[in-house]
């Protein structure tokens, strides 16, 4: 099968990748331009590890092609709003202080997932939060924890100037 | 040591595995390029619009096409129309779109409250009604929902337009009327009337799963009295289906909950849900019971404990 070549952009910067068309955005990222932080779960849509942010909408990677990524901003965990030097974005400081990952696996998919919804809902309720996280398997923290985190992050998202 | 790892991660590229057979890709800058594609491809080509049930069925090789031609960037197939002929959808509607439309929770409540139901947020931020209505999934909601309004599915072929019922486009699982060189571009869902009673409901064993069963219906009302009673069920067979004989029950009644308990002994007496590894078909049947039962009460806007 040729290869193609896609011009995409990720985490603000412009990038080329040269794969088979049947490559993953998410083996893409994490072949080809090094972004591990994207975890592969299942491969097949139903674990949400993969997850990152395409054109502002959380996605996820395994069921998108790379080629398909034409032309779009693509965000991924690295990406990810964070603070000066060693200080963690709001979220990633709000999962640290409810202990809301252990193995930390499915972590950057909720991470991303969760960027993406207080991005655009940023009074996003804890049954709001419940309903999109259901997309994400975790199979440490029973979610207490990891709702808790999201809801506590909320507050950076509302001012929104500490975000972007 | 880091060194090391490094040089193995840039040699990793040649070796890695990937589930998907291979394809060779194409993107269709418009409706007629697509069609000419699958034209001159026929079997071997499928067209991938969100990829959202396309994507497992090609990493689980059930799918292995020679050649995907993406209409994902056709733009035009994106809009919803709210008109006097009812709301048209592009078939590039994503769920999000739906979620998002200020007028589609007026315009189409039944629509707005089975989409809730599709599969997760990651998902309906990429999945399509076109794509939904391509793949025929017997438990998908959006099928189910397009037998109950009686939806006409417009599509273009080599041989130009054609408009295919939705009570007349699935066959079977995962089987639908379109002939290799057809493309749905949109899907027409007639206008709802005002005061039209309405229920849906779903069972499935996590949120966002596909249904175990699923039930969508309507009705209005001369006089307190049922007129046009459209029942659809997802999830209890090869295709979404209509239960025309609980649409007989309820037609010119009174819906109270004599007449639902009649329509939930009937409605499940009325279908021969196949077992999987998900649930059994008798399982399956009682579960429609319930659903039916629950989906006539609210729209009837009774109590459960009124009905039983």
């Amino acid at each position: 099968m040729v290869s193609r070549i896609t011009h995409f952009t990720v985490n603000g910067k412009r990038v080329q990748v040269d794969v088979e068309p049947r490559t993953s955005l998410a083996d893409a990222l994490r072949y080809d331009l090094k972004l591990t932080g994207t975890h592969v779960g299942c491969e097949h849509g139903v674990c949400g590890a993969c997850t990152v942010i395409v054109d502002g909408a959380a996605v996820r990677s395994c069921l998108m092609l790379a080629a398909q990524a034409e032309g779009t901003h693509v965000v991924t965990i690295e990406g990810l709003p964070r603070g000066q030097g060693d200080v963690l974005g709001p979220l990633a400081a709000s999962f640290r202080k409810h202990h809301a990952l252990q193995c930390g696996f499915c972590t950057p998919g909720i991470l991303t997932t969760a960027h993406a919804l207080l991005s655009e809902e940023p009074n996003a309720d804890a049954e709001r939060i419940r309903e999109v996280l259901s997309g994400n398997l975790c199979r440490c923290t029973g979610y207490i924890s990891v709702i808790d985190a999201v809801l506590d992050a909320r507050p950076a998202y509302q001012n929104q100037k500490t975000v972007r | 040591m880091y060194a090391n790892d490094h040089a193995e991660a840039k040699s990793i590229r040649v070796s890695v595995d990937m589930k998907p057979p291979p394809f060779d890709y194409a993107r269709a800058g418009s409706v007629e390029e697509a069609v000419a594609l699958l034209a001159r491809h026929g079997d071997d080509a499928k067209i991938i619009a969100g990829g959202q049930s396309l994507m497992p069925m090609l990493a689980f090789r059930m799918a292995e096409p020679k050649l995907l031609v993406d209409i994902g960037s056709i733009t035009a197939l994106r809009s919803i129309g709210i008109d006097h002929r009812g709301a048209t959808l592009g078939a590039l509607v994503r769920w999000r779109d739906i979620e998002r439309h200020t007028a589609l929770s007026q315009a189409q409540p039944l629509l707005v409250e089975a989409i809730k139901h599709v599969a997760h947020y990651q998902i309906r931020n990429r999945g399509t009604v076109g794509g939904s209505l391509a793949h025929a999934d017997p438990a998908a909601e959006f099928p189910g929902i397009a037998v109950a309004c009686e939806a006409e599915i417009n599509v273009v072929g080599l041989n130009g337009p054609r408009t295919i019922l939705a009570t007349e486009f699935f066959l079977d699982s995962l089987t639908t009327a379109l002939v290799p060189d057809e493309v749905i571009v949109s899907v027409r869902l007639p206008p709802w009337k005002p005061g039209r009673c309405w229920g849906f409901d779903e069972f499935a064993r996590r949120r966002g799963d596909f249904a175990l069963a699923g039930v969508a219906l309507f009705y209005d009302r001369e006089q307190r009295r049922t007129v046009e009673p459209r029942v659809a069920a997802i999830g209890v067979g090869r295709r979404p289906v209509r239960l025309s004989a609980v649409e007989r029950i309820l037609l010119g009644r009174v819906v109270d909950p004599a007449t639902i308990r009649e329509a939930v002994a009937v409605g499940t007496e009325s279908i021969d849900p196949p077992g999987d590894i998900h649930a059994p078909g008798d399982y399956r049947r009682a579960l429609l019971g319930v659903l039916l039962e629950r989906a006539l009460a609210k729209a009837a806007g009774l109590n459960l404990s009124e009905v039983a």
